[in-house]
């Protein structure tokens, strides 16, 4: 280990080896294990083992993949039984459940950041790959598959390899209109889908500073549709007041002691990193998917491209065959998309400031076409409903619907029809991610409202022009 | 797991970049234990789809193939080993793929699947090598990161550790378990360090 200059990304790794073997792999502590319905293939590897769940204290579950966002009472039954599974293996195991009816339930990665679950310098884990949200405050959080889950479950410890360090610098400041969501999906088609694969990235530069705690978790959300193994942000007082009073939050004194330990994760200033990317505020605009893949992003007033005029001839067939998926002409201009439908919601852009920059741009409107509003959790619904923000989504012609993946990934049945089109705040355009045959174009919450009200893919900020801050 | 060191099959050509496990197994299939298999799955709406671009995996001509060559960024996206499982239950042992989704390939060598580094010029030439397309026989040798066809060879790359892993057929938590002293050890030490880390309330 060095202790030279070092990266917070570095900070963290050091702080949590318990082992390293000659070949280099590390075995790493784990701060907090979260679960969800999709870990049952992981309690079934336990079972066949005989084994028990190592530190049920500093595991957690939530329901969230399955969970119906509407009709709670008429749960069909395939769906019924993988959250019963989840209460099952959560009662056997001692792990604290926010369950279907608990006040606290809400996505994984929405609700355990508002319960002050996630803390700066925490390595966290769960067998989703956008855990990496949690990184938002400084924690080393990374998804997993089912092995590695069962393997945190019986040791509270996980094998890794130090990653290589990335540094996504964005200086200056955003455009009125451009979000967080706009900042990553630019980023990705600079990068590319796998352009951070093998790296653990930290988001720095004075536009990162200047986001709100919302803000930076749809950032680090969407590290892995880079390939980032994990994104982080350091830690700053922007934090620290967002998680002072949260319920599982340090207090007190501990609190103040917390605090004086997480200024220190901060990179130091002369830290190296593998890899740095500098990327300019005020060329980030607001943005949209036309493809398949997240780096398929354009800025709204662009065109999509044309395969014809692509030379390498793998690339052109990757883009002529999205197009087709897409059912989009070669170089059509992104504003002349038609829309079906929209979604709002998701583990990326479902928290309350989401809420309130979509019915900024609802609010006195109505949607043309129909969609879907799926807060973040059981408390962004309520808060949300204390705002007004219900009525508005509700008058506009949106269904206001419970919290839960929903429409993201379709497991608890909200899908996109075959064909049909969604402008989607969620966070993979992949082929079939809404449903079979289902076409996605992501872009950020105030982006959906405006294809909402318009039909089409639009530009929000002549929606909103006089409108917000 | 079993040791993986050599094996010899047909190589099935799928010429797609960015195959993400959401296009690998749809999330509809995933509710069923294990055990009832996830083969029948794999990749089962591109195979449904208008123009079938996944057609090779029913062409008699790779009947048997336990190789997979693809494009890059093989495997991206969602976390869900039921990705794995797909693949290997229908029969694939090695993906060959000028890059892969660190969490895919994680996964896979967790089932003893091989996820082979290949560059993006021998993907290409992989993808259109008249051996291959013939359906004839492909040697994936780990030891040494080579794949053969004909006359012809193709380096790979693995991280060291998984493929000393593979080769032994190495279980990681067999392997953890004789750190557990060491895990107490630090737990331990840990507490003390950074007493707020545990959860309040």
């Amino acid at each position: 280990m060095s202790y030279g200059s070092r990266t917070i990304i570095d900070k963290i790794w050091d702080a949590h080896v318990v082992a390293t073997r000659e070949d280099g792999q590390s075995l790493i502590w784990v701060d907090r294990h979260l679960l969800h319905e999709g870990s049952f293939h992981a309690f079934d590897q336990l079972r066949r083992r005989g084994a028990r769940i190592a530190r049920p204290d500093l595991t957690f579950g939530v329901a969230d993949h399955y969970v119906p966002t509407r009709n709670r009472g008429s749960i069909a039954p395939e769906i019924r039984r993988m959250v019963e599974q989840l209460e099952e293996n959560a009662r056997e195991h001692g792990v604290t459940l926010f369950g279907l009816d608990d006040p606290r339930q809400g996505i994984v990665h929405v609700t355990v950041p508002a319960q002050g679950l996630t803390l700066p310098g925490n390595v966290m884990v769960c067998g989703d790959s956008h855990t990496s949200t949690h990184g938002a405050f400084g924690a080393y959080a990374f998804g997993i598959g089912a092995s590695e889950v069962a393997h945190v479950m019986m040791t509270q410890t996980i094998w890794q390899k130090r990653p290589k360090r990335m540094r996504v610098r964005v200086d200056g400041a955003l455009p009125p209109g451009s979000t967080a969501k706009d900042v990553a999906l630019t980023l990705i088609a600079r990068i590319g889908a796998d352009g951070a694969q093998g790296h653990a990235v930290e988001y720095a530069g004075s536009v990162i500073r200047g986001l709100s705690m919302e803000g930076r978790l749809t950032l680090c959300n969407l590290s892995i549709e880079s390939g980032g193994r994990l994104g982080l942000i350091a830690p700053d007082d922007t934090t620290f007041a967002y998680l002072d009073g949260r319920p599982y939050a340090p207090k007190g004194d501990a609190f103040a002691r917390a605090v004086e330990d997480w200024r220190a994760l901060a990179s130091d200033d002369d830290a190296a990193f593998d890899r740095e990317i500098v990327m300019e505020g005020s060329d980030i605009v607001p943005t949209v998917t036309w493809g398949t893949s997240p780096e398929h992003a354009l800025p709204i007033d662009a065109r999509v491209p044309d395969p014809d005029l692509i030379d390498d001839p793998a690339k052109a067939q990757t883009v002529r065959d999205a197009l087709a998926y897409m059912g989009i002409a070669p170089g059509t201009a992104l504003g002349d998309i038609r829309v079906d439908r929209v979604f709002i919601g998701s583990c990326t852009n479902s928290r309350i400031e989401d809420l309130r920059e979509a019915a900024a741009v609802l609010a006195d409107r109505r949607a043309v076409v129909p969609g879907l509003v799926s807060p973040g959790s059981a408390a962004v619904k309520r808060q949300a409903e204390e705002e007004g923000l219900d009525r508005i989504f509700r008058d506009a012609g949106l269904e206001w619907a419970d919290s839960g993946c929903s429409m993201c990934v379709g497991m608890n049945g909200d899908i996109v029809p075959p064909g049909e089109r969604c402008a989607s705040t969620t966070n993979r355009n992949f082929k079939g991610r809404q449903g079979p045959g289902a076409r996605t174009h992501l872009m950020s919450p105030a982006m959906a409202a405006a294809a909402a009200v318009t039909g089409r893919l639009a530009d929000m900020r002549p929606l909103i022009a006089g409108r917000t801050k | 797991m079993t040791p993986f060191t050599t094996l010899e099959s047909p190589a099935c050509p799928l010429p797609l970049a960015n195959v993400d496990t959401d296009q690998i197994i749809p999330a509809r299939f995933m509710k069923r234990p294990r055990s009832e298999g996830y083969g029948a799955f794999l990749m089962h709406d591109l195979r449904g789809e208008p123009g079938n671009a996944a057609a090779v995996l029913d062409d008699a001509a790779f009947e048997g193939a336990q190789v997979l060559i693809a494009r890059r960024n093989f495997g991206s996206g969602s976390s869900r080993e039921a990705a794995v499982y797909a693949l290997a239950d229908y029969g694939f042992r090695c993906i060959a793929a000028p890059s892969f989704g660190d969490i895919f390939a994680s996964n896979a060598v967790k089932n003893g699947v091989v996820p082979a580094r290949i560059s993006e010029a021998d993907a290409e030439a992989l993808l259109s090598d008249p051996g291959v397309l013939a359906g004839g026989r492909i040697v994936v040798d780990l030891p040494a990161q080579l794949l053969r066809v004909g006359n012809k060879q193709f380096a790979f790359e693995i991280e060291p550790v998984w493929k000393t892993q593979l080769v032994n057929g190495w279980d990681d938590i067999d392997m953890t378990r004789s750190y557990a002293a060491a895990i107490d050890d630090f737990a331990a030490a840990d507490s003390k360090r950074r007493p707020w880390a545990v959860p309040a309330a």
